[in-house]
C-alpha cells in the first residue's frame, strides 16, 4: 500500500546518458522532443500518476469490479481518475496529430506508460487496450472508419478492446470459431470471446471491440481469420451514438490479480441489442488477413507487457525498500547497541540489490528498444531503419519474456523482505506478486516468447542479427577493459560481461545449428535460453550504465556523485550475481534436453 | 484586466534540505527544484479569474537565474499566457524582489498581483506586503477566498482564530494562502503549447533596480538534534520538571 514515487532520476539517466533520447531528437519530425520538454512531460505525468492513479491501486484491488445484468462497474474512484486522465490529454500522447494526438515518439511514451503501470497496473490496462485498437485501425482501417472512430478513441472518451481468445482457442488461434456473415456494407458477428480486458466498463460512453472471426467461405486455420470493428453503440453518420449493438458482457472473471481490471466474457449475436440478431461489424483491411494484422501490432503489445514487468518490479522495490528502512529487528551482525533497521542485515541488502539491479537493467533495456523502435520508423536512412528494426524484432520476446518472469521473482522477493507482514494482504506487497503473475501469461506466454526467439529471431537468419548485437557487446567489453584498468568495479563488470557474452554466443550458435537437426532439444532449452538472453542483454546495458557513470565521475567538477557511484555498484552487483548465472544456463540449454524428454508420458 | 503572478523557483517540497558544509546556505546542487507551492496556488487563482471573465491576461514573472525559465514554463503549462524572467545570478532578498516586481508592474500595468504569501525556502512572508507598499496599492494578505465585484475585490483572509473579510479597491496585491484553491494538474496539450508561448527576459539594470542585499547572512546551521526524552514516574515529577528544568510553566 506504500506510496509510489516516479523514479525520474533513473529515467532521465537512461534517456540522456544511455543514448535513448539523443538519437530520437535528431529524427525527422522530432525536433521538438528536447530534453527540457521531456523532463516537463515526465514531471507532470509523475505528479498525476503519484497523486491520482497510485492511491487507487490498493483500494481497487480490494474492491475489484462488479458485474450486474451485463453492466460492469469499476472500483470507487476509477471513473473520476479516468475523467482526469482524459482531461489531461494523456491518452493522446503517442498518436498521430492528424486525429488529435500529440505525436510524441515511443521513447517519451515509454517512461510515461511505465509510471501509469507502476502507479496502477489495473487502471493502465484500459488505455493500453485502447492503444492496441487504435494502432489496428490506423494500420488497416478505411478513411471512413478512421474518421468515425479514431478521434474519440485517441482522446480516450471511447475505449478499445482486443477480442482474440475463445474457450477452445487460446495460444492456438487456428481453432477459433466466431463467425462473420456478410450483410450489405457490414457483417453480422456471432460467437463467444473470453478473457476480454475491459470488455465492459463504466468509464467511457462507447467501447470499440476489435474482433477476430471467420467468414463462411474462409480457409481453415490461421489463414482464414478476419478482423472486425464492432462498436458497443452504433455510431451515426453525424458522430452521435445510436442503437445498442448485439454484443453483451455475459460475466467477468474472478482472478488472481489485476482485480480492478474487468476481464469479460463477451457474447456476440445473442439477440440482445437493438439492431436485430448478430452484432454489426465492419471489416478492417481485407478478409483472411486478420492474424497477419495482429502480428504487426504484436511487437507494440508485447513490449507494453514487458514494460508492465519493469513497472511492477519498481513498485515492489520501492515498497520493500521503505519497509527495510523502517522495520527495526535484530542486531547488526557486526555488532550494535540494540536492534537496527533490517536494511543493515546482509541478506536484506542482497534482496534489495537483486531487486534494484534487475529493475535498472530492465529499464535500460526497454528504453533502448523504445528508441530503436522510433529510429526504425523515422530515420531518413533506410539502412539505419532496417538495422534498428531487426534489433527491435530480436529484442521484443526478450523484453517481454525476461522482464515479466523477472517481475514475478522481484515481487516475490519484495514479500520476503517484509517477512510475515508481507504475507498479509493489508501490507500491499502481495498485490504486486498477484498483479505481476499475469504478465508472463497474456500477450503470449513465456514459452511462446521463447519459441518466437529461437525460431523467427535466431534460427531464421542463422543468428545474424544476434551476432551483430554480440559485436556491440564485445565493444562495450573493450571500453570496460580500457576504463577498468585502474578501477576494480569496472574490472569486475568486464569479467562477468565477457563470460556472459561468451555463454550467450555459444548458445546462439547452438540454437542456429540445432534448430533443424534437433528441434526438440532446442525447444526444451528455449525458456532458459530466453532467460540467458535477458540477463546478458540486461547486463550489457548495466555495463554501459557503469561506463556512463564512470565518465560523469571523472569529469571535472563532477556533481551528483552519489547517484553515479550507486549506479556503478549496482551494475557490479548485477554482473557478479545475475550475469554470473550465464555459464550454468548455457550448460543446461545445450546439454539438458535428455532429462527433459527422457520419461514416457505415463512415467510422470 | 491583466493579472501578474510572481513565481519562485525553490527546493521541491519533498526534498529534505541539507545545510552546505561551509555553513553559507542550503545545498541546492542536484536537488530537485519546483515552483513554490503558494505560487502554484496564485497561478491557479489567476487562471480561474481569467476563466470567469474577470481577467484578460495572466503574466507569470520570476526573478533569478536562467534556470527559473523551467518554473516559468510550468506556469505557462498550467495556462499562463506569457512569462517574464528578470534574470540575475545575484542573491535576491524580498525587498529586491519587490522592487523588481514594481518595475515590471510599472511596465505592464496589471490590475492585480497575486503573490504567494511566502516561499517555502526562506519563509519570509514579506514580498507581497513590500510590493503593495512600494506601489501604494491596497493589499489582502493570506487570502482564503477572492471575488471580484466591479472595481472592488472581496478578499476573505485567514487570520488567527478565524476568517476576516476585507474589501479592496483595485488595483491591489493579494497574497495567497494554502486553502485558496487546489492547483490543477497540468495537461499534456498545455505542456506542448507552453513551448510556443512568449518568455521575455529582462535585466535588473535595465529596470533601474539595485538588487544589492540589505541583510547579511552570518551563518546557516542545522537545528540542534532532538535529545532523547526521559520517562517520569508521576505527574508531580512532570510538573516539577516543567517548572524547574524546561521552565515552560510557573
Amino acid at each position: 500500500m506504500g506510496e509510489y514515487r516516479a523514479p525520474l532520476r533513473d529515467m532521465q539517466f537512461v534517456l540522456n546518458d544511455l543514448g535513448g533520447l539523443g538519437p530520437v531528437s535528431s529524427l525527422p519530425g522530432c525536433a521538438d522532443v528536447t530534453a527540457e520538454l521531456v523532463e516537463q512531460v515526465l514531471e507532470e505525468n509523475a505528479r498525476f500518476s503519484e497523486k491520482v492513479l497510485a492511491p487507487l491501486n490498493y483500494s481497487g484491488d480490494v474492491e475489484g469490479c462488479a458485474w450486474h445484468d451485463g453492466q460492469v462497474s469499476t472500483p470507487k474512484g476509477f471513473r473520476q481518475a479516468y475523467e482526469q486522465f482524459v482531461a489531461g490529454g494523456w491518452n493522446a500522447l503517442q498518436f498521430p496529430t492528424e486525429y488529435g494526438g500529440q505525436g510524441l515518439p515511443k521513447i517519451v511514451a515509454t517512461p510515461v506508460m511505465e509510471m501509469w503501470k507502476s502507479a496502477n497496473m489495473a487502471f493502465s490496462l484500459c488505455p493500453l487496450l485502447t492503444a492496441g485498437a487504435v494502432e489496428a485501425i490506423l494500420l488497416t482501417g478505411s478513411d471512413a472508419l478512421k474518421q468515425a472512430y479514431l478521434p474519440e478513441m485517441i482522446e480516450g472518451s471511447w475505449s478499445g478492446t482486443m477480442n482474440l481468445t475463445e474457450p477452445q482457442a487460446g495460444s492456438d488461434l487456428a481453432l477459433l470459431r466466431t463467425r462473420a456473415e456478410r450483410e450489405g456494407d457490414h457483417y453480422r458477428i456471432h460467437g463467444q470471446k473470453i478473457f476480454i480486458t475491459y470488455g465492459e466498463q463504466d468509464l467511457t460512453e462507447n467501447i470499440i471491440h476489435l474482433v477476430l472471426a471467420r467468414t463462411p467461405d474462409a480457409p481453415e486455420g490461421i489463414k482464414g481469420i478476419s478482423l472486425f470493428i464492432v462498436p458497443k453503440f452504433m455510431v451515426n453518420a453525424d458522430g452521435s451514438l445510436g442503437k445498442r449493438n448485439d454484443v453483451r458482457c455475459a460475466s467477468i472473471e474472478h482472478k488472481l490479480g489485476i482485480h480492478a481490471s474487468p476481464t469479460a466474457v463477451m457474447v456476440y449475436g445473442g439477440n440482445e441489442g437493438e439492431v436485430g440478431e448478430g452484432a454489426i461489424g465492419y471489416l478492417l483491411g481485407e478478409e483472411n488477413r486478420g492474424l497477419e494484422y495482429m502480428f504487426i501490432m504484436m511487437n507494440a503489445a508485447r513490449f507494453a507487457v514487458g514494460l508492465e514487468g519493469l513497472a511492477i518490479s519498481e513498485r515492489a522495490y520501492q515498497q520493500a525498500l521503505a519497509y527495510a528502512r523502517e522495520r527495526v529487528q535484530g542486531r547488526d551482525v557486526a555488532g550494535s547497541a540494540g536492534a537496527v533497521p533490517i536494511i543493515r542485515h546482509p541478506d536484506v541488502r542482497r534482496m534489495l540489490m537483486s531487486m534494484k539491479s534487475q529493475v535498472e537493467a530492465m529499464r535500460a533495456l526497454a528504453y533502448g528498444v523504445a528508441a530503436s523502435t522510433d529510429i526504425a520508423r523515422l530515420h531518413a536512412d533506410g539502412t539505419e531503419r532496417r538495422r534498428h528494426g531487426a534489433f527491435v524484432e530480436l529484442m521484443i520476446p526478450i523484453v517481454k519474456g525476461w522482464s515479466t518472469e523477472t517481475a514475478i521473482e522481484v515481487a516475490s522477493t519484495g514479500i520476503q523482505v517484509h517477512g510475515g507482514t508481507g504475507f498479509i494482504e493489508e501490507t500491499g506487497a502481495a498485490q504486486h506478486l498477484r498483479d505481476a503473475r499475469i504478465t508472463a501469461i497474456y500477450e503470449g506466454t513465456t514459452a511462446i516468447q521463447a519459441n518466437d526467439l529461437i525460431g523467427r529471431k535466431i534460427a531464421r537468419d542463422g543468428g545474424a542479427v544476434a551476432k551483430g548485437v554480440i559485436a556491440l557487446m564485445r565493444a562495450t567489453e573493450a571500453e570496460l577493459a580500457q576504463a577498468g584498468a585502474s578501477d576494480a568495479d569496472l574490472a569486475a563488470i568486464k569479467g562477468a560481461l565477457a563470460a556472459g557474452v561468451t555463454a550467450w554466443a555459444e548458445c546462439v550458435d547452438w540454437v542456429a545449428a540445432q534448430y533443424r537437426s534437433d528441434i526438440v532439444a532446442v525447444h526444451a532449452g528455449s525458456v532458459p535460453f530466453l532467460k540467458l538472453s535477458g540477463i546478458v542483454t540486461g547486463g550489457w546495458q548495466m555495463a554501459r550504465a557503469a561506463l556512463a557513470a564512470h565518465r560523469h565521475l571523472a569529469a571535472p567538477g563532477a556533481s551528483d556523485a552519489a547517484f553515479y557511484r550507486a549506479k556503478i555498484v549496482t551494475a557490479r552487483y548485477f554482473a557478479e550475481h545475475v550475469l554470473a548465472q550465464a555459464g550454468g544456463l548455457s550448460q543446461s540449454i545445450r546439454h539438458g534436453a535428455t532429462s527433459i524428454m527422457g520419461l514416457d508420458n505415463d512415467q510422470f | 484586466m491583466k493579472v501578474l503572478v510572481p513565481v519562485k523557483r525553490v527546493v521541491d517540497y519533498n526534498v529534505k534540505v541539507r545545510v552546505k558544509s561551509d555553513g553559507t546556505g542550503v545545498e541546492t546542487a542536484n536537488v530537485k527544484m519546483s515552483m513554490n507551492p503558494f505560487d502554484e496556488i496564485s497561478v491557479e487563482e489567476a487562471l480561474k479569474l481569467r476563466e470567469a471573465g474577470a481577467a484578460t491576461e495572466v503574466i507569470a514573472v520570476s526573478c533569478g537565474p536562467t534556470a527559473c525559465q523551467e518554473t516559468l514554463r510550468t506556469a505557462l503549462a498550467m495556462g499562463a499566457d506569457r512569462a517574464i524572467l528578470v534574470e540575475t545570478d545575484a542573491e535576491l532578498q524580498p525587498l529586491a524582489v519587490a522592487k523588481l516586481l514594481k518595475a515590471v508592474v510599472d511596465k505592464e500595468a496589471p490590475g492585480l498581483c497575486i503573490v504567494g504569501k511566502q516561499a517555502i525556502d526562506d519563509d519570509c512572508n514579506q514580498t507581497g506586503q513590500m510590493l503593495s507598499a512600494l506601489l501604494g496599492w491596497s493589499q489582502g494578505t493570506s487570502a482564503y477566498k477572492v471575488t471580484v465585484e466591479g472595481d472592488k475585490l472581496n478578499v476573505v483572509r485567514e487570520v488567527d482564530g478565524g476568517l476576516e473579510t476585507v474589501v479592496l479597491k483595485m488595483p491591489a496585491v493579494i497574497t495567497s494562502d494554502l486553502r485558496l484553491n487546489q492547483p490543477r494538474y497540468v495537461t499534456l496539450p498545455n505542456i506542448m503549447k507552453a513551448k510556443k508561448k512568449p518568455l521575455e527576459i529582462l535585466k535588473p539594470d535595465a529596470l533601474g533596480v539595485d538588487v544589492a542585499p540589505r541583510l547579511v547572512t552570518l551563518k546557516v546551521e542545522e537545528p540542534p538534534k532532538r535529545k532523547g526524552g526521559v520517562k517520569v514516574p508521576d505527574v508531580q515529577t512532570l510538573v516539577l520538571k516543567l517548572k524547574t528544568e524546561a521552565k515552560v510553566i510557573e
